[in-house]
């Protein structure tokens, strides 16, 4: 099971553009828009590292350092006014495994080892454990960008957006206090969800889930007969 | 040297200051008061705490007040923050379907469809005609199911005690219709990836329409009622201005931004698999951007819901529920997002897939959460009354806040 | 019988206690009356449902349920609350209550007090409530309840005024302060020499008349203008702090003031305790049977608009509230009178 998928994503992965010729049609509406966006950034003292043209989303690729320029540069200068969210996500594959083996299989199958899994991640790219993305559109035209960037392992933070939008007050606490990514310039970082002095980051992938460590996946109980079938099944299967 | 105070107890009897230091203090307070003439009241502050009558759910809102009128003022959310997108993390898709009701649960159905769509999109499986009409009726049931609530609940807000009566009464009927179909009046846990769980019961597109027909009579009447009384619109012309611009930078969507004269719906303008594009129906704006602008525009989108499921009742095609998906739903890798036009503004799910089970990251963008993140702005130098005014006109939810 | 009645109402005692009866029942009916009736029944009906219909057929002993309630409930002083004050504040507020029905005639006898200056005396006594109510937010030692009552006093005050002139065109076309009189001239009217008729004041003062209705409204603090109870930081105002049976007494107190408003304004523009029945004259003992029937009548259908604006009117906001009373209300009543007196003289 862990070759297939690892197969499936070295796939995926190699070469965006090609699978992305093979299963989507080219956009040209999208391209242009990509290729106005390289300008745009190049012109606002960023770079477009990375590009990715999904089925419906177009992904984008900063440099952190010049976080707060690209999204600038898409606001300005590609009309994309209207902030949807900021969010983060750690890449790091779980250290708790993956609760894919339910208790009811450690008897037949042998409970299986956490082994170390190599970080893969996401389109358009990226190399270190933590990223961010912050998602742009446009009312008028209707374009969108999914605008992402890498933190350094070492450096774990990112200039405020609130320069640019005032909306992206609420989404960077929320950002800061579930992953620990430190906002430098934010006028107020408090909590926003959690209690008051909260300590550790709950999105992070090492901060455990207690329900699944007090009591392990049970499996894929009554699993649903598709509508038309009649036979019945039971327990897991993977 | 303070001993603690107990609730109850007057410091006087647990003082450790010696008698020559309280005298000295007293005489020192003396002093003071003959140099201060007039006394310095400091703004107040008001704690609107997380039980409240007037906001929908356990929302804190601390604001100054000088006087009767506002200086600051700061909502402080998560007495209900469930944890959801650590929670999606170690659920299979369909187990993440039923935990994602309870995100909005006015809009029951409406809190599925963008995270069913965004799996599909990874899955590159599309439901079939029959599914997909049937789910964009749903979605607009769940619609009005809101909505409708909305149209009374802010009536109460205001003191207006009637309307909300009305409102639950002709709401009864929509929940009995989407219950007839799923089974589950808030919950209906019913889209599946690939399709729906199950088909349409007989008779039920009859009933539907002639529901829909109260439900336009209930518009008639609450526009008459509410919005034609004269102390509605004194108290809601006017207050919680919010131009478009700065709608757009806080993120705000739905209603919130229709009413600030911007031309976005979600339904007519972003790409998605379900129907719209076969039903002539009108996205509704509104210039003014005040509280009696948001209601307005939800009370056209009631109506104009309507239609759109008229229009959806008379051309369902027939054929199958579901499309061929396997059994145990493993999604292959990607990275996919979809937003739709929920009842409350834009709700989208941005799903992380590394091609397990189980979602590797699912982000949950909610309406409410970006439509509150003006409120401190919004709220400076109102009066105490248009607090209630404005929150109620901005209509959140607190599951869709907090998550 | 009659003749006994007559000799033993001479009787001091029997007279007292027959007064005071008739006083507690003059109070104690209405609010009961009205608290059912409209609170309870016409509220739900109006608002599509059914209201209480546990406690007794149709709900009818709800409020023998509602009393019992309030009256165990646990009495409960704030801390730091002012004892005597705080004690005091309810019955300040229905002693204005009783006080004002001592004015008020059911018949041409069967008035408690038969002043000369009947109706200057009801207005004057009415205020005596914004004491009481202040009373009750200053002893309740809370930031919020001092706000609502600072805010009701407000209020009760500026609605004073349009409450006053409004019967101060009612005065002048009757030519008399004393109530049983007011209520003689609107039975003797005469329009352009026709007489047995009578002629209830709202056909001429209907401008007095709207006046008063949103005076009383406001004076008791009901929907549209019931900013102190209701927003007042949220809780009910100056009546945050009190249970049990001051509670009780505030709730009966709106309740009884209300149905006696509702008195005052059905003698003064309804024409009182008088119908045109053919052949019974004004001056006949029978009206002080078939009178307190006739102003029961009047009465529910004065309160039927009061409960009727209470449950479809959002709330004013306070300055827009204050602003209705001293910028419309207020001319408009003053041009009433002065409209008033020029037709008087004229005719």
């Amino acid at each position: 099971m862990a070759d297939d998928t690892a197969v499936d994503d070295a796939a995926a992965d190699a070469s965006a553009e090609e699978t992305e010729e093979e299963t989507t049609p080219v956009d040209p509406a999208r391209e242009a828009f990509v290729a106005a966006m390289g300008e745009a950034l190049a012109a606002a003292g960023s770079d477009m590292v990375e590009s990715h043209i999904g089925v419906t989303e177009t992904w984008v690729r900063v440099p952190r350092d010049s976080w707060v320029e690209a999204v600038g540069a898409a606001r300005n200068a590609m009309g994309c006014t209207w902030l949807d969210y900021i969010a983060g996500i750690d890449w790091l594959p779980s250290p708790f495994g993956r609760d894919m083996d339910s208790e009811q299989d450690w008897v037949v199958h042998g409970r299986e080892e956490n082994e170390p899994e190599e970080m893969q991640h996401g389109y358009a790219g990226g190399a270190t454990r933590f990223q961010v993305m912050c998602r742009v559109a446009n009312v008028s035209s209707g374009a969108a960008v999914i605008i992402k960037a890498d933190l350094p392992d070492d450096d774990v933070s990112l200039p405020t957006l609130i320069p640019v939008f005032p909306g992206a007050n609420w989404h960077e606490r929320e950002m800061w206090e579930m992953y620990g990514i430190d906002i430098t310039g934010h006028p107020d970082l408090r909590v926003l969800y959690l209690p008051s002095g909260f300590e550790g980051n709950p999105m992070r992938k090492d901060y455990p889930l207690l329900a699944r460590r007090v009591k392990p996946w049970p499996g894929i109980v009554d699993v649903e007969q598709m509508p038309g079938e009649d036979d019945d099944s039971d327990g897991s299967d993977a | 040297m303070t001993t603690e105070i107990r609730p109850g107890e007057f410091s006087a009897e647990v003082t450790n200051i010696s008698d020559a230091e309280q005298m000295r203090y007293i005489a020192g307070q003396a002093a003071d008061a003959r140099l201060n003439v007039e006394i310095e009241t400091e703004g107040m502050t008001l704690n609107m705490g997380p039980q409240h009558p007037a906001t929908h759910g356990t929302l804190r809102l601390v604001a100054k007040l000088d006087g009767e009128q506002v200086i600051g003022a700061e909502p402080i959310m998560g007495y209900m923050h469930r944890g959801y997108e650590k929670l999606t993390e170690v659920r299979t898709y369909p187990q993440v379907t039923t935990l994602i009701n309870r995100i909005d649960w006015l809009g029951s159905f409406a809190n599925e469809v963008p995270f069913i769509l965004a799996a599909e999109q990874l899955m590159e499986v599309e439901a079939p005609p029959r599914a997909q009409y049937i789910r964009t009726i749903l979605f607009e049931l769940s619609r009005i199911a809101n909505i409708s609530l909305f149209l009374g609940d802010m009536g109460v807000q205001l003191g207006a005690v009637t309307p909300v009566f009305l409102a639950f009464r002709d709401r009864e009927f929509v929940l009995n219709q989407i219950e007839a179909v799923t089974g589950g009046r808030f919950h209906p846990n019913f889209d599946r990836i690939g399709g729906l769980k199950d088909d349409l019961p007989a008779g039920w597109i009859e009933d539907t329409k002639a529901v829909m027909a109260t439900m336009r009579t209930f518009c008639d009447e609450l526009e008459d009622l509410v919005m034609g009384n004269e102390i509605f619109q004194a108290r809601c012309r006017g207050i919680g201005v919010i131009p478009p611009d700065v709608a757009l930078s806080y993120g705000l969507s739905g209603a919130n931004l229709r009413a600030s004269g911007v031309d976005w719906d979600l339904r007519r303008d972003a790409p998605n698999s379900m129907v719209y594009d076969q039903v002539d129906w009108k996205v509704w704006t509104h210039p003014d951007g005040d509280s009696f602008a948001r209601y307005w525009c939800r009370l056209q989108e009631t109506r104009e819901a309507t239609n759109i499921i008229d229009q959806l009742l008379d051309n369902i095609p027939s054929g199958p529920i579901m499309a061929k998906v396997p059994r145990i739903i493993k999604v292959p890798p990607g990275e996919a997002y979809v937003a739709t036009e929920n009842p409350l503004g834009a709700m989208g799910y941005y799903i992380v897939s590394q091609g397990e089970l189980v979602p590797f990251r699912v982000k949950i963008r909610t309406a409410s959460f970006s439509n509150m993140s003006i409120t401190p702005w919004l709220l400076e130098g109102v009066f105490v009354p248009d607090i209630i005014t404005i929150l109620a006109s901005l209509y959140f939810i607190l599951g869709d806040i907090d998550r | 019988m009659i003749s006994t009645l007559a000799v033993a109402l001479d009787d001091y005692w029997v007279t007292t206690i027959f007064r005071i009866v008739g006083g507690l029942v003059a109070i104690l009916l209405p609010a009961g009356t009205l608290v059912y009736l409209f609170l309870f029944k016409m509220m739900s009906f109006m608002q599509s449902r059914l209201g209480p219909m546990e406690a007794g057929p149709y709900g009818s002993l709800q409020l023998v349920a509602e009393v019992g309630k309030w009256i165990q409930k646990e009495d409960i002083f704030p801390e730091r609350a002012d004892k005597y004050v705080f004690a005091l504040a309810p019955v300040v507020v229905l002693i204005s209550t009783f006080v004002l029905v001592l004015v008020v005639p059911f018949g041409p006898d069967a008035v408690l007090l038969d002043l000369d200056v009947g109706i200057y005396f009801a207005l004057a006594v009415s205020s005596i409530s914004v004491i009481g109510i202040l009373m009750a937010g200053w002893a309740s030692a809370s930031k919020y309840a001092l706000l609502g009552g600072l805010r009701a006093a407000g209020q009760l005050i500026a609605y004073e005024l349009p409450l006053v002139l409004a019967v101060l065109g009612v005065v002048i076309q009757a030519e008399t302060l004393n109530m049983n009189d007011i209520v003689r001239a609107q039975a003797n009217w005469e329009i352009f020499g026709f007489g047995g008729f009578g002629m209830p004041f709202i056909i001429t003062q209907f401008v007095g008349f709207c006046v008063f209705l949103v005076a009383i409204q406001a004076e008791l603090t009901q929907p549209p203008f019931d900013m102190p109870v209701a927003e007042s930081e949220l809780v009910t105002g100056y009546l945050t702090e009190y249970s049990g049976l001051r509670f009780l007494l505030f709730f009966i107190g709106e309740f009884a003031t209300a149905g006696v408003f509702s008195f005052i304004g059905s003698v003064l523009f309804l024409g009182g305790w008088w119908v045109p029945i053919p052949g019974l004259e004004v001056e006949s003992n029978w009206w002080n049977i078939i009178g307190p029937l006739v102003m029961a009548g009047k009465m529910m259908l004065i309160s039927f608009f009061i409960f009727w604006f209470r449950i479809t009117y959002p709330r004013f906001r306070e300055d827009q509230l204050q602003r209705l009373a001293w910028k419309f209300l207020i001319p408009v009543a003053l041009a009433n009178i002065v409209i008033t007196g020029i037709l008087k003289v004229v005719f």
